[in-house]
């Protein structure tokens, strides 16, 4: 049985999952006019401007910047042969322009793709409508970017 | 300072900071969204288990909001969920406007490879180069396109 099928290795996504999704909701990031708030930095000069998301991003870095370093004393994760490090290391056209692109929806939207799903919880108007789109997106950007780690390892050559 | 929150921001920052610990000691994966959501299709073998964290994320904003109501939006002590609505200055539907941002969202994470916890978690946490590029695009971006549409 592939490794990725047994208990603890879903169980730890399970774990992963929930701990994920509470911190979306407890920091308010599945809000999106308070992600937007923060963004906007034109309110800074009227003292309007809610600096809060800051907040969120930075311990999350912090305490991973300490599992990172833990992992790095270990030959591999607990239940998975080998640690999956991201396989591009060149920085390139499509990490600017993807990275762009996806800013302008993140700026238009206050969505990111995880509070986007987390509000499937709180199911507000026309989140389908985004989750389809953003499905869609996805989908077109896997004809840039193939999907499947062979395909990605042989174009990061 | 409007509706500054420091503490939910950072106990939900260290709960999505654990998350990822937990997910990448375990199982050796990042914990990014896109990226768990933009592999669901074949031939991912990987299906199971980002369907089980999809689910669980869910599961786990509901549970939240149940157990520590009324931070904000959602759950039963909470205001309404709300996606924001098209500035009126752009005469754009809403849906159309909401649509556009989902599919740049799903477009511009897959082909830059990661969001904001990939990238912005994760990649910051790791010192990738690569992540501070997009975290550094993406947050700019970001902000000049709320500056340009005057959504907030």
């Amino acid at each position: 049985m592939s490794p990725t099928l047994r208990l603890p290795y879903l169980a730890t996504a399970a774990v992963s999952g929930a701990l994920f999704g509470a911190g979306l909701y407890v920091s308010q990031m599945v809000d999106p006019l308070k992600v937007l708030r923060f963004l906007d930095f034109t309110a800074i000069p009227s003292g309007g401007w809610d600096p809060s998301l800051a907040f969120v991003i930075l311990p999350a870095i912090l305490v991973m910047f300490v599992a990172i370093r833990l992992s790095r004393r270990r030959a591999a994760p607990l239940f998975n042969g080998n640690f999956h490090n991201p396989e591009f290391t060149r920085i390139d056209a499509p990490l600017v322009v993807g990275a762009a692109l996806f800013g302008i929806g993140w700026g238009m939207s206050g969505i990111c793709p995880g509070p986007a799903i987390s509000l499937v919880a709180f199911w507000p108007d026309d989140l389908l409508v985004f989750l389809v789109a953003l499905f869609a997106g996805s989908c077109a950007g896997a004809f840039v970017i193939p999907s499947g780690e062979n395909k990605r390892l042989a174009m990061a050559r | 300072m409007d509706a500054f929150s420091p503490v939910p921001a950072l106990a939900g920052g260290l709960l999505i900071g654990l998350a990822s610990a937990v997910l990448w000691l375990g199982n050796g994966r990042i914990a990014g969204i896109s990226g768990i959501f933009g592999q669901l299709l074949p031939p991912a073998r990987t299906v199971v288990w980002r369907l089980v964290f999809l689910v669980t994320m869910v599961l786990g904003a509901l549970a939240a909001s149940w157990l520590v109501p009324g931070l904000g939006v959602g759950g039963p002590g909470g205001a309404p969920a709300q996606l924001v609505s098209a500035p009126p200055a752009f005469g754009i539907p809403n849906l159309v406007w909401v649509g556009v941002a989902g599919l740049l969202t799903g477009l511009g994470t897959k082909i830059g490879n990661g969001c904001t916890s990939g990238h912005g978690v994760c990649g910051i946490a790791r010192l990738s180069k690569r992540s501070f590029v997009a975290v550094g695009v993406f947050f700019a971006v970001a902000i000049l396109t709320v500056t340009v549409t005057g959504i907030v």
